[in-house]
């Protein structure tokens, strides 16, 4: 399997955080998934396409410490590698 | 022991509906009466209706389309009770109950297709919020901030009456100060399509034509109705516009069949004479019938013995029309739909007709409204009072008795 790059991760994350409503614009690693109304059921679904592209299976637990982007796409590249 | 308190008065401040006919309470009530039927390739769709003009993002990712419809009608029916941002009672005295016959089918649909072609790890966490049958209550509910008591009501196609009903007890109880009742359903859908067939449930020939001798079966629609529901005294108080008044409401079962109607129609009619009572008026008070009429053989003819049973010899005076001849059968949204165009009925003074009826049935007898509307005619000055009936597969009858607004 060729290796994931963070910028990789970082633009899948973005594309399918904004198709959950928030404006693509103000997706950055530092925003957190509070200020984008990112909830619960969608981070089951973004962990759903995370695991599907990438094989990283992010569980509940996993999910419920992140509180940033960034925090997401540094925790799925950790575990890719 | 003591007499017993009399009723709360409800009335009606809101209404809205989103159906085959358009966006809209007046375009339903204006385009039928004016001999516009919505139906197209055997099929009620809810044609005008486009989900970004209404729905955030989010919403619209988040919603079946059955309670996206159910948003349309309710933003309409809020706006009509002239609710503000801030709600005219404590938020937690408004209650919320929406019915539906199905529910969210597509959602069930698509996600039955994911677990098929990516595997059971894939259904979406959406899937169970969406599809579930109090997703349209819960989503009027939030989008209105409405915390009373909220809940769907599952009657098959008699689930927007039975909500209208609960409603209206609801409110006289005590339970509650004002609520947003109605009933939404989208079941246009493959497998929807595939279900009501396989029943013959379905007309061969994709037209609806209540009550004449050639009706074979429904023609499925889709859309919501939503009502605004408030006690009377305290919507003079805060000085609302008063549409109408939900005066009675009577519901039996049939206990007899899971899809035909008892054929007698005697649970049916006693269901509309509970109706009766409850709003305190006789057979002869009622100058029109919103009639259940799906363009079935079997619901046709029950009903008008249902109908003839309840109101005597009043029943062959009373004019009785069907609004699915103009929008299909809109299964759980139907009563809903119905009791909205039945207020407008009263409002406007003009009774729609049954579309398309023109070869009558010699076994069914009473005036179904034939050609083109005509006036509603009122009884020496006072309100007119109308009633509107609701009959499902599992046997559910519901009827509800509706007043133009007190003079």
């Amino acid at each position: 399997m060729p290796a994931v790059t963070s910028e990789q991760v970082e633009s899948r994350v973005i594309e399918t955080l904004a198709s959950f409503g928030p404006d693509a614009s103000q997706i950055t690693r530092d925003a957190t998934f509070e200020e984008l109304d990112i909830d619960s059921l969608d981070l089951v679904e973004l962990a759903q396409v995370v695991e599907d592209e990438y094989g990283v299976v992010l569980k509940g637990e996993d999910m419920k410490e992140l509180k940033t982007v960034g925090e997401s796409i540094d925790l799925i590249v950790a575990r890719a590698e | 022991m003591s007499a017993p308190q009399p009723k709360r008065r409800i009335v009606i401040t809101g209404i809205g509906a989103v159906t085959p006919l358009g966006l809209g309470a007046s375009t339903l009530h204006d385009r039928w009466a004016a001999g516009v039927c919505g139906i197209a390739d055997g099929a009620g769709f809810c044609r005008d209706y486009e989900p970004t003009e209404f729905l955030s993002v989010k919403e619209a990712r988040r919603l079946d389309r059955v309670s996206q419809l159910a948003l349309v009608a309710s933003a309409e029916a809020v706006s009509d009770a002239g609710w503000g941002e801030e709600l005219p009672y404590d938020p937690m005295r408004i209650g919320c109950v929406i019915g539906t016959g199905i529910g969210g089918i597509e959602t069930v649909e698509i996600q039955h297709d994911v677990m098929r072609d990516r595997g059971a790890k894939m259904v979406s966490p959406l899937g169970v919020p969406q599809y579930m049958p109090n997703a349209p209550a819960a989503a009027v509910s939030m989008r209105h901030r409405l915390q009373g008591q909220m809940y769907g009501v599952v009657s098959a196609c008699s689930g927007g009456a039975h909500a209208i009903g609960s409603a209206l007890r609801m409110i006289q109880y005590g339970d509650a100060d004002a609520v947003v009742c109605g009933g939404a359903e989208a079941t246009l859908t493959e497998f929807g399509f595939a279900c009501f067939n396989a029943m013959q449930a379905l007309s061969p020939t994709g037209v609806s034509r209540p009550f004449d001798l050639r009706r074979d079966g429904f023609v499925m629609g889709e859309g919501a109705g939503v009502l605004v529901l408030e006690e009377l005294s305290a919507a003079q108080a805060r000085g609302a516009t008063i549409v109408g008044e939900l005066a009675g409401y009577g519901s039996t079962s049939d206990a007899y069949h899971l899809t035909a109607p008892q054929p007698s129609g005697e649970p049916a009619a006693r269901a509309i004479e509970l109706a009766l009572s409850d709003a305190g008026v006789s057979a002869g008070d009622i100058s029109y019938v919103n009639a259940h009429g799906t363009s079935t053989q079997l619901n046709d003819a029950a009903e008008t013995r249902a109908i003839k049973r309840a109101l005597g010899e009043s029943a062959m005076k009373i004019p009785v029309s069907s609004t699915k001849s103009a929008i299909g059968h809109l299964l759980g949204a139907a009563g809903a739909v119905e009791a909205v165009a039945t207020i407008r009925t009263l409002c406007t003074k003009v009774i729609a007709p049954t579309l398309g009826y023109e070869v009558p049935d010699p076994e069914l007898d009473l005036d179904y409204v034939p050609g083109e509307a005509r006036p509603l005619l009122a009884s020496n000055g006072h309100p007119p009072v109308a009633l509107s009936n609701s009959f499902a597969f599992g046997g559910h009858n519901v009827a509800l008795v509706l007043r133009g607004a007190p003079v």
